[in-house]
């Protein structure tokens, strides 16, 4: 159950070279939203866009491809998308939502649907959620310190952060490439992400990632029923080309292999929390 | 999805459940027998009642701006829906010629209680005593909310002063925090409650689940602030930075300066909507993971 609930899991990458060109890897956010956005699926789209600051994300609402396009790739700090969910119906009048997010978000954004406390007329108005593989996140001041201190590069130079095959990368402009270990980024993980656990986004409709296929291909996970039609219009759109996951390399094992070593480790933190941080007293426990 | 299959059979009695027979009668009562040839020459079917019975439901007011009902309303249709099927209206001062609370099933309680009124004060007491179940509806008598403000002196009660959430003068079940609460999310307590007093064993449970965060909401106690997302999420280590507090807020109190809620503790109106809406204030995989079936039974649920 580490992978959640699917109707299938596919290896699948943008047909899109447009996409593709500046895409972290399969190209997959980008081209469902795009392709939704086309046969009419949604309105627009909550993505993280690009702020001032290089490498900082930012909440934004695409309603073009252009601007679908501008926020291709990963960047590997907190975009708080879930802040966007109401505006976007509201100032940006979307009645067809698209939204990506972390595992955490689709979180958020499931208990929003069935417990809108404070999201009037917003659960209804969600057409595709796009969940994406996460192991943890960075607080921006965290990227700051892997690429200009530990990296000694200037984040205004680097073309390309990823995370792979046991190291976090820093491609620069001018072609060079600096490697640190996984080790050393640890310490800078954003706390929260200690609790989850969740790797796949099992709360998504499609979700998708990096790890299980070869470099430049996506894992998809079809997910919700939603989902499942919007994959199937996709596919007979032409908008992905798709392997059967069985047929690449490292494939489903890795995915498991990994959300199984995230879901262990954090419960059990959460269940340190309970007794090696207190005498007599727990830190709370946020799941009922 | 055995929940939703049974939500639907209990919600819609035995109609049009998955193209099921729906001819078949209930077998003969003894009693039906001696009155068989007089029944047959009447040739219409007995109507039958399309879910088995409502419960009673009155939305009581004390100090608050009938927004939360209004909100209620808001759900159009659906009120009307959920008054045909699943809940008698007994008692609304707005909406029905009823003087004094009834006995009820589930009582909404709008508005927070000014103890200078004596009115008031006798009329929440009364509502303990004659519902079953007391909902909170909405940040006044959640929290306090924006009459946590009032300092008395006003025209023209100007010993009108001190306003309490109804959890400081009587035990209180269930929170629907916010203000105001969303038509989405009464719509969602009512179906659920229906659910927990008349479903069978199965949609107990599920109700159960789903009601269980709002009454521990309501046994955690009454005061609510934005500071909330900071003490309970942020500094014990569970924030992600996911903006949820600050798409709930209704006042605009809280943006997200790198990945973290910022709030302006000036502008907070008490309503508690950012912490209960935090997926990391409550969060119950059990209820959650089952997000598309409840979707799909609550849209059933509120088909006319």
């Amino acid at each position: 159950m580490v992978l959640g609930n699917y109707k299938q899991a596919v290896a699948a990458r943008s047909t899109d070279p447009d996409i593709l060109r500046k895409s972290q890897d399969g190209g997959i956010v980008t081209q469902l939203f795009a392709y939704a956005l086309d046969a009419g699926i949604i309105d627009g789209a909550i993505v993280a866009g690009q702020s001032d600051e290089p490498f900082k994300p930012e909440p934004m609402v695409a309603t073009t491809r252009e601007e679908l396009l501008a926020a291709r790739g990963t960047r590997y700090s907190i975009s708080p998308n879930m802040s966007l969910i109401k505006e976007v119906t509201r100032s940006y009048g979307l009645d067809k939502v698209g939204v990506v997010g972390t595992p955490c978000q689709m979180q958020a954004l499931r208990k929003g649907q069935l417990y809108p406390v404070g999201l009037r007329d917003v659960a209804d108005k969600i057409a595709l959620a796009v969940g994406i593989f996460c192991m943890e996140n960075f607080p921006y001041q965290g990227i700051l310190q892997l690429v200009e201190d530990h990296g000694a590069t200037a984040l205004e130079n680097v073309s390309k952060l990823d995370i792979g095959k046991g190291k976090f990368w820093i491609y620069t402009e001018r072609g060079a490439t600096v490697q640190l270990p996984l080790k050393v980024t640890h310490k800078y993980e954003q706390p929260g992400c200690h609790v989850c656990l969740d790797y796949v986004a099992n709360l998504a409709d499609i979700s998708t990632g990096s790890v299980g296929t070869p470099d430049g291909w996506s894992t998809v996970f079809v997910r919700s029923a939603k989902g499942d039609d919007i994959w199937a219009k996709a596919i007979a759109a032409g908008a992905f080309e798709t392997k059967p996951i069985d047929s690449v390399k490292p494939g489903l094992e890795l995915v498991t292999k990994l959300a199984t070593e995230k879901i262990t480790k954090n419960q059990q933190f959460i269940e340190d929390r309970k007794t090696k941080f207190t005498v007599g007293k727990e830190l709370r426990n946020p799941y009922i | 999805m055995g929940i939703l299959e049974s939500l639907k059979a209990l919600l819609f009695g035995k109609h049009d459940v998955g193209g099921e027979k729906q001819d078949q009668k209930p077998a003969d009562k003894p009693a039906d027998v001696i009155v068989e040839k007089k029944a047959s020459i009447i040739k219409e079917p007995k109507e039958e009642k399309p879910v088995a019975d409502k419960i009673t439901v009155g939305h009581v007011h004390m100090s608050g701006c009938t927004g939360c009902l209004v909100s209620f309303a808001d759900n159009y249709e659906g009120l009307l829906t959920i008054l045909d099927k699943y809940a008698d209206l007994v008692y609304c001062l707005t909406l029905a010629d009823v003087r004094h609370i009834p006995e009820m099933d589930v009582a909404l309680v709008e508005g927070s209680v000014c103890i200078q009124d004596h009115i008031a004060v006798e009329e929440i007491i009364e509502t303990r005593k004659n519902a079953k179940i007391v909902v909170a509806l909405g940040a006044c008598a959640c929290y306090g909310n924006i009459t946590r403000f009032c300092r008395g002196g006003q025209q023209n009660q100007p010993q009108h002063e001190s306003y309490l959430p109804i959890g400081d003068l009587i035990d209180v079940d269930v929170y629907i925090p916010g203000c105001a609460p969303t038509p989405q999310q009464i719509r969602n307590v009512c179906v659920m409650a229906y659910l927990l007093l008349k479903g069978n064993d199965e949609q107990k449970a599920l109700a159960g689940a789903y009601l269980t965060p709002m009454m521990n909401l309501a046994k955690a106690g009454t005061e609510a602030c934005g500071c909330d997302v900071m003490y309970n999420v942020i500094n014990q280590g569970l924030c992600m930075g996911c903006g949820s507090c600050a798409a709930a807020c209704p006042v605009r109190a809280i943006t997200m300066q790198y990945g973290k809620p910022q709030i302006e503790r000036d502008l907070c109106i008490k309503c508690g909507a950012c912490y209960a809406q935090c997926p990391r204030s409550f969060f119950s995989f059990d209820v959650v993971n089952q997000y598309e079936g409840i979707m799909e039974a609550i849209d059933a649920a509120m088909q006319p």
